[in-house]
């Protein structure tokens, strides 16, 4: 019996589910009965596979960060996620949803995306295989994140604002999980973490298991062992940190860290710490640790890097918190900036604001040299070299 | 004692019920819509708990739902404003809202407030019926509160009848596939779920919501079924004419 895998009601544990309006239960069933059987078939397989490799660029490399390793007197690999097509792990999900998209003979797609990196990797796989693609975007979002809104236009997707609430990720959620009841027949709801109602967050999990599949074979052959000691990698709503997790879930000799955003700080009301500042509740269709306030009204949460200022966690992560299995540090803004900058000057390697705060964990640590560390390098710092270069003057 | 929903739905004729949201347009708005909706001789009212995240709902009680939280409306607040409205009012009362505020409350006492003001029933749309049998049903029905399911034009007749082996009073029937105040009229689609569902026999009374707005579409969604209920329209009406002409407004649907 697996400890850390969705139950046949869809719950890991106290988390998850399907806390949705009947509305959807028709479009979330065709989904749930079909997920598995349609990504065990052959035919997904060696579409996905050969999409993976000679179109994301998979594998990619499990690099052998020397300098950093040196620094910190400990053995780190990074796993390049930021060498992917489009910049960020985020597409593993992406091609896996199209295809079974096409399997489900849907012909629109719908998407939510908060800095964009979903949204375009949503589009770049629409434009891939012809089909229509409308990704929600908080008002607020669109805004601040304009290089990616043309990306997006340029593959041929149309960007809608969401103008309720806070107008930002959760809200373009929210306006996507209306569209989708709008839409019942031919749309599939390409979702871009492991959140929302079941099966998303098991089959978001299962697309992005890739990324911990290659490590195993990637260290047998650098380490003469599948396992390293500990897995580490940022958590949103924790799609880059489920993949990496995933194959190691069940292996207590591993241990796992899941770095939160805690923006200015964890008691500043200006933070993205989940697992210190949330309580059980329900967020878009899942039961999971959230934030809120005493009457259960949604509170926008902050940091820096808009791929971490998500409410919730997904509830695999929720489960791995409470049941200790997972360990979460939280990092500040001004933490996550210099982690970045660090691992750019010594390692050459410039990371999404988002991924370098898994790399500001050294101080809360006390890692061994002979251990085996494997960081999610999850996305590149294209896309945040705006908010870099206001942060550090240049 | 006999629940009121169970007496009103034995009423011979179509029902309205009306639904609008807690602290819509003013916070203290509360208690005067009621009244005014019951002296209107609305059959039914339903309240709305705002919530920051509606997923069930259109852009009209969306914003509504804005406003009242801006208002200063909470569960804790609305259970104070109807605290004694059971001296005044006598016809059902029905709270509606999103699991999360009840959850955050706390399940079982929200459901002891519900009962000591009168309440008769609760629609949660994001609360799914089998986790609500496994886990809340109880509950519900040590404080006789009914919980009302929803189904909709998707909803295959097999899960219809589990839905109906519960004892809900009314089932809420989505007219379309769409969220609030979406539909610009009935289509044959829509008339011929109406009447599909309305041959079924089912043991529960059916009430028709979503895209319910005036005389024509009242009448053609409750041929078949008990009645019908009215949000967006009536959340638009409170917008354009504030609280003092209710009564118009119902008028005009009967």
């Amino acid at each position: 019996m697996k400890k850390y895998s969705v139950d046949e009601f869809g719950f890991y544990g106290d988390f998850g589910g399907a806390f949705v309006p009947e509305l959807l239960y028709s479009n979330l069933e065709e989904l749930k009965e079909n997920y598995k059987q349609i990504i065990q078939t052959e035919k997904f397989q060696s579409q996905f596979q050969k999409l993976l490799k000679d179109y994301v660029g998979r594998p990619t490399p499990l690099y052998f960060a020397e300098n950093l390793s040196e620094k910190y007197q400990t053995k780190i690999y990074l796993k390049r996620e930021d060498l992917c097509h489009t910049g960020a792990h985020k597409i593993n999900n992406t091609i896996g949803q199209i295809l079974l998209a096409k399997a489900l003979n849907k012909t629109r797609i719908i998407a939510e995306t908060g800095a964009g990196q979903h949204g375009v990797a949503t589009a770049t796989v629409c434009a891939l295989m012809g089909l229509q693609c409308i990704v929600y975007m908080g008002e607020v979002d669109i805004e601040r994140q304009a290089p990616n809104v043309a990306r997006m236009k340029m593959l041929g997707a149309e960007v809608r604002p969401a103008k309720s609430g806070s107008r930002t990720l959760k809200d373009a959620t929210n306006e996507a999980i209306r569209d989708w009841i709008n839409h019942p027949k031919h749309t599939h709801y390409i979702i871009g973490s492991v959140v929302g109602p079941h099966p998303y967050p098991d089959l978001v999990t299962t697309l992005q298991s890739v990324i911990s599949k290659e490590v195993k074979t990637q260290l047998r052959s650098k380490e003469g062992r599948e396992t390293p000691d500990y897995v580490i990698a940022c958590v949103g709503g924790g799609s880059n940190a489920a993949g990496l997790f995933s194959e190691f879930l069940e292996n207590e000799k591993v241990s796992i860290i899941g770095v939160e955003a805690s923006g200015k700080g964890v008691n500043s009301e200006a933070s993205a710490a989940t697992t210190i500042l949330g309580r059980e509740g329900i967020i878009h269709g899942s039961k999971t640790l959230l934030m809120q306030n005493k009457d259960g009204q949604i509170t926008e949460p902050y940091s820096i890097s808009a791929g971490l200022d998500y409410p919730g966690i997904g509830p695999l992560h929720a489960h791995l918190y409470k049941t200790g299995r997972a360990k979460f540090i939280s990092i500040t803004d001004d933490e996550a900036m210099q982690a970045g900058l660090e691992l750019s000057k010594m390692e050459g390697i410039i990371p999404a604001i988002e991924t370098a705060h898994a790399f500001a964990i050294f101080k809360y640590m006390n890692f061994k040299k002979d251990d085996i560390l494997v960081f999610n390098c999850s996305g590149r710092g294209d896309k945040d070299l705006e908010t870099y270069r206001t942060y550090f003057n240049y | 004692m006999e629940n009121r929903i169970e007496k009103a739905l034995s009423k011979k004729k179509k029902l309205i019920s009306i639904y609008f949201t807690a602290g819509f347009p003013k916070l203290e708005d509360t208690k005067s819509i009621i009244l005014a909706l019951e002296k209107s001789s609305v059959d039914m009212i339903e309240i709305g708990l705002p919530y920051s995240d509606p997923l069930a709902d259109g852009p009209v009680i969306q914003q509504s739902s804005t406003q009242a939280l801006k208002n200063g409306m909470s569960t804790r607040k609305l259970f104070t404003q109807l605290k004694n409205i059971r001296e005044t009012v006598e016809i059902p009362l029905i709270i509606m809202g999103y699991f999360n505020a009840m959850l955050q409350f706390g399940v079982e006492e929200f459901c002891i407030e519900a009962e000591e003001i009168g309440i008769d029933g609760i629609i949660m749309p994001d609360l799914p019926i089998d986790i609500f049998q496994k886990n809340y049903q109880a509950i519900f029905e040590n404080h006789n509160l009914k919980f009302i399911p929803l189904i909709t034009p998707e909803t295959s007749s097999e899960r219809i009848q589990t839905i109906d082996e519960l004892d809900s009073g009314f089932i809420y029937m989505v007219s379309t596939s769409k969220t609030t105040g979406s539909e610009t009229g009935f289509n044959r689609d829509t008339l011929d779920y109406f009447e599909r569902i309305g041959k079924m026999k089912l043991q529960n009374d059916l009430m028709v919501g979503f895209g319910i707005k005036d005389n024509s579409t009242f009448n053609k969604a409750s041929k078949h079924t008990k009645g019908c209920i009215i949000g967006s329209a009536f959340i638009k009406h409170l917008s354009a004419e504030g609280i003092d002409s209710i009564g118009d407004f119902i008028q005009k649907l009967k």
